[in-house]
């Protein structure tokens, strides 16, 4: 039994009750109090199945121009492609920046990003609304294939990239993988299956331990343990 | 903020087409907006928004002993706080050199134009005389700062009413007479920055952080300077500075037009 | 005797309130909250790098509070700039008030910082500055369980007083009492608690009842506030 109190992308506040009862489930950025599930800060509620989580409004990752994030093609329309980048914000890459070839009105879209494909953008608008303007006119900007996706939180990527990209550069050369992480927590990992599940192990790893120092040792020896492992 | 040579690369190269950040020319200011009296324990005060940056001065009136040397005026006093609330580089503690050269540019534009008569606060000569103190906080610094507070400083001094000083001589703040201060023209400040070769006015905070040398402007009229400040690590050279002056006459008169539309 | 409040408040009625969030652009989160003629900004930035870096703490984020009265919030004398001990308690106290809300674990090593400006003083200025530091921390994203609701409760002779104002804390002639509330609105949990005056036990009992329905009538608002900047309408 379970009685929800809010919809799917309502806005609450920190402390509002969302639902009551045993049936729900407490997802991101919400918790349990006795058979209640209340708002950890000011967000969009997010339904899924029993779950519901909040997709916070400010906090973790504000958008900036030129930022790179990974996304998901989630419409395509006479304009362009819409792209899910996991985030409160309306994102979309427009005809002329889908490639740098010329893309005429009226061309078959799907041939270049289809509906499901994973693309490594950049944004070059942040408009006052909100809508993020991205472009893969650049050369490392790029559909994304054969690998993984995962999803940290936002504010853990700088950790995860690590100084001069120092962190994610030994991950990447032991793992032998392919790597893009975009600021938007969401990374990409491509390679063979067995570095590809080190590699994601050591981010998941970085995630929960950003706040220790020496972490960089650490996670060298730990992909080296890891990858004698496999 | 991070300063990167791209960036001011992408700077010097639209102004070399007098095309700003926001479609702006070089000479252009952003939208100026005016408040008065929106402080009411104040005796005086103003609110200055000009495009994002938003500051507010109040003013109090005190009756304290005129100073030996001028034994026949009053005063005033102006203070400016750099408020950590308005920037993220603005910190805590005692006034910043900053802070204190804001508040002494924005003194002398407003002492040395002669809009306010010192003699004329005088309330017994060699014995009390009215002083004014001017307080200026930001409460969001998009840049210029400077022109921002002269601006409030005037339009507040324009709004501000005498206390009531009570038989006994002690002022009561809670009645304020109809009497505002003796008060003759409208200086305004404009401040003209250098970025590369070019001259600009009324930068944002972007802007600002890549200014090589600065101007502060005070003036009465299209043709009288009142006050001069240099700022910033380069120099001017001399036919620059006859040229940002000519600037900030012309643009001190729109500003002028401004105060005076607020001011009655 | 029933003790007149000016234009006729009931004694169960705060002042006017103007709430608004998003009011000073470069902050992370913002917010301007005004009662009577108490007028207090709160700005928040972070989590950010703190220094002094032995402040950081691995396990939990740091939490620091900076309530200040501008020299013309007063009426009557200028108030000298910069901090005094009452300030400095105050803003003490209000950091006490946020503790058991904020979730300082999810940004160890980090710090937040919230500043909170008196442009405008009536009395229930450290109350003021709370209820627009809550919004101000909720409109930052700052992970927190609940606002916080501060009310300046108070008594006059026998009478319990929601929200005194200046005239009032000041009265002369009968026992006054002025008491500070910060409540954690959903759990009815007191987070700040401070009493200037004489009151009796039972009378005090008396405030503790009616300390709730205030802080309902002042969080709605809040959360309006902060909902209206996404356009959910009240």
């Amino acid at each position: 039994m379970g009685k929800l109190l809010v919809k799917d992308k309502d806005i609450v506040v920190p402390g509002e009750v969302m639902a009551e009862g045993l049936d729900f489930l407490p997802g991101g950025n919400t918790r349990r109090e006795d058979d209640k599930i209340i708002a950890n800060g000011v967000g969009i509620v997010n339904i899924s199945n029993k779950i519901i989580k909040l997709i916070p409004t400010n906090g973790g990752y504000i958008p900036k121009r030129d930022d790179v994030v990974v996304g998901t093609i989630v419409e395509i329309n006479n304009k362009g492609w819409m792209v899910d980048i996991k985030l409160p914000f309306r994102a979309m890459i427009t005809l002329k920046d889908g490639s740098s070839d010329y893309i005429q009105r009226g061309a078959d879209l799907t041939k270049y990003y289809d509906l499901g494909d994973l693309v490594m953008a950049k944004i070059c608008n942040v408009a006052s609304n909100g809508l993020l303007d991205l472009t893969m006119r650049e050369p490392k900007l790029n559909k994304l294939e054969n690998g993984r996706l995962i999803e940290v939180s936002p504010m853990k990527v700088p950790r995860i990239i690590g100084k001069k990209a120092s962190m994610i550069t030994i991950v990447k050369e032991k793992t032998n993988c392919r790597i893009s992480v975009g600021q938007n927590g969401l990374i990409w990992v491509s390679g063979d299956p067995k570095g590809i599940n080190v590699a994601i192990k050591a981010i998941e790893k970085i995630d929960k331990e950003s706040h220790k120092s020496g972490l960089t040792e650490e996670i060298e020896k730990f992909l080296d343990e890891q990858l004698k492992l496999m | 903020m991070i300063l990167s040579k791209e960036f001011r690369k992408q700077i010097i190269k639209s102004l070399d087409e007098d095309y700003r950040l926001n479609k702006r020319k070089k000479a252009d200011f952003r939208d100026i907006n005016i408040e008065v009296g929106c402080l009411s324990k104040a005796e005086g005060s103003a609110k200055v928004t000009i495009g994002k940056t938003v500051v507010i001065a109040g003013i109090k009136f005190n009756l304290e002993k005129p100073y030996p040397d001028t034994a026949d005026k009053g005063g005033i006093m102006v203070n400016t706080e750099l408020l950590p609330l308005s920037d993220p580089d603005f910190e805590s503690g005692p006034p910043s050199i900053n802070s204190i050269e804001l508040a002494r540019v924005t003194d002398r534009t407003v002492r040395e134009s002669g809009v306010l008569d010192f003699k004329k606060l005088c309330v017994e000569e060699g014995v009390k005389a009215w002083f004014v103190a001017i307080d200026i906080v930001p409460l969001n610094n998009d840049g210029n700062l400077f022109d921002a507070a002269a601006l409030a400083a005037v339009a507040a001094l324009y709004n501000a009413k005498f206390p009531t000083v009570t038989e006994a001589g002690t002022i009561d703040y809670k009645k304020l007479t109809k009497e505002g201060l003796p008060l003759k023209g409208f200086p305004t400040l404009v401040t003209v920055r250098k970025i590369g070769d070019h001259l600009i006015l009324d930068p944002t905070k972007a802007e600002e952080k890549f200014t090589d040398a600065r101007l502060s402007i005070a003036s009465l009229d299209k043709d009288t300077l009142c006050a001069l400040q240099k700022g910033g690590e380069k120099t001017f050279k001399l036919e620059e500075i006859s040229k940002a002056l000519d600037l900030a006459l012309a643009k001190g008169e729109d500003l002028r037009k401004v105060l005076k539309g607020v001011c009655k | 005797m029933v003790f007149k409040r000016k234009d006729n408040r009931k004694q169960d009625e705060a002042r006017p309130i103007t709430a608004k969030v998003g009011v000073i652009d470069n902050a992370k989160g913002s917010a301007y909250f005004k009662i009577g003629d108490t007028e207090a900004y709160a700005a928040v930035y972070g989590p950010r790098d703190i220094y002094p870096r032995f402040l950081k703490n691995p396990q939990k984020g740091l939490l620091r509070c900076h309530y200040n009265m501008l020299p013309f919030s007063g009426m009557g004398d200028r108030v000298r700039p910069g901090p005094s001990r009452r300030s400095k308690e105050i803003s003490m106290v209000t950091n006490k008030a946020f503790e058991p809300v904020v979730m300082l674990e999810k940004f160890p090593n980090s710090g937040v910082d919230v500043y909170i400006e008196l442009t405008e003083t009536d009395a229930g200025s450290r109350c003021a500055g709370i209820c627009a530091a809550s919004m101000a921390l909720a409109d930052a994203g700052i992970p927190m369980k609940d606002l916080v609701v501060a009310v300046a409760m108070g008594t006059i002779g026998k009478e319990v007083l929601v929200d005194l104002d200046y005239s009032e804390e000041a009265f002369e002639g009968e026992e006054v009492a002025d008491i500070p509330f910060a409540v954690i609105p959903r759990t009815g949990e007191v987070s700040l608690l401070q009493m200037d005056g004489i009151i009796s036990k039972k009378l005090m009992d008396e405030v503790l009842k009616k300390v709730m329905p205030a802080v309902e009538k002042i969080h709605k608002i809040q959360v309006d506030a902060i909902k209206a900047k996404y356009g959910v309408k009240k």
